[in-house]
């Protein structure tokens, strides 16, 4: 058989999902910002979400996301992007609204919003990406940075006594009432790409019932920040981050 | 005759950034980063080495960060 003859539309197994618009995206080599905008992607196609869904933006690296999926967007001021969702939702029941922010973004500067908005049970989805570095402005310090791990601005590792210690946000919003779903995933291989798609979709699907508010953490590389190529960088994460971020279920009500 | 699946895969080379995560990923060591090549942005590419032995597991195309990967799979007699 010809390659001719398997390349016909009837044998296609998987390609570009139709939300992604043909722009080329400004991630560095192996980001997994890619990956995870693919999933969210292919996930409101088939939930079939298209017209009916709001994303908010982040300030960090994935602030231009809304150039590459076709849904509506809404961009938010820096860490508030929670709140921006929260207006979003309320006007608009019937909406799903997500929002799609760092480490920097949740964690640092808008960790009063999203721990506020968790605790209030917003029908929203907040899907954060913790590759414990700040990736955009050149690899300082985040509050998630591990113990011991290099920065530009901790060059000597981190160190609990001088920068105090990482700050686990999903953990803590297990313990909130408002909180529906709260998971850690990560997308280095094919197997975990799979389970984080199928926590993204049952996040999705929470908030279109209005079903508590749902926390999908995805704990990433980031190969610029870090200094390595992505295949180490992926080595690196699954050797260091794993120990500190499990990977896991941390909260599900429903079940 | 066992019937044996049989893909085929087409890689974007201009939106192709040479990250090698498809090429750690492919079960069978199908795909390699082009030596000497670049494309329009400045990266080195990814290109299948191997045609015949692809089974469009779609591993590769999985986990593309660029989503720069189509699968195509069909069973042969």
């Amino acid at each position: 058989m010809t390659r001719e003859e398997i390349i016909q539309s009837e044998n296609l197994v998987m390609a570009k999902p139709r939300l992604m618009n043909d722009t080329t995206m400004h991630y560095c080599p192996g980001c997994s910002h890619g990956v995870v905008h693919k999933l969210i992607a292919e996930i409101i196609e088939e939930m079939g979400l298209e017209e009916k869904t709001i994303g908010v933006c982040p300030v960090g690296c994935a602030v231009f996301a809304y150039r590459y999926l076709d849904i509506d967007w809404q961009e938010a001021a820096h860490g508030r992007a929670p709140a921006v969702a929260t207006a979003c939702k309320r006007l608009w029941n019937d909406r799903l609204v997500f929002t799609y922010q760092g480490d920097g973004d949740l964690a640092c500067i808008g960790a009063c919003e999203t721990i506020h908005a968790l605790n209030r049970g917003e029908k929203i989805t907040v899907i954060f990406i913790n590759n414990a570095i700040y990736g955009m402005t050149g690899g300082q310090m985040a509050p998630t940075t591990l113990v011991g791990m290099k920065t530009s601005t901790c060059p000597y590792g981190r160190d609990p006594e001088l920068h105090g210690y990482p700050l686990n946000i999903t953990e803590l919003a297990t313990h909130l009432e408002g909180t529906a779903y709260v998971t850690r995933q990560s997308v280095h291989n094919v197997m975990a790409i799979r389970k984080a798609k199928a926590a993204i979709k049952k996040a999705f699907t929470n908030s279109m019932n209005g079903i508590g508010s749902n926390l999908v953490e995805i704990v990433s590389t980031c190969s610029t920040g870090w200094k390595k190529s992505p295949v180490e960088a992926n080595k690196w994460m699954e050797d260091n981050m794993f120990k500190f971020y499990q990977i896991g279920d941390l909260k599900d009500v429903r079940r | 005759m066992m019937k044996k699946i049989q893909g085929a895969i087409v890689i974007n080379e201009e939106r192709c950034k040479g990250c090698a995560l498809c090429v750690e990923t492919c079960p069978f060591g199908l795909l390699q980063i082009a030596v000497r090549k670049v494309n329009t942005q400045g990266y080195p590419y990814v290109e299948q080495t191997n045609e015949t032995d692809c089974t469009g597991c779609a591993n590769c195309a999985t986990v593309c960060p660029d989503a720069c990967i189509s699968v195509y799979r069909k069973k042969v007699l």
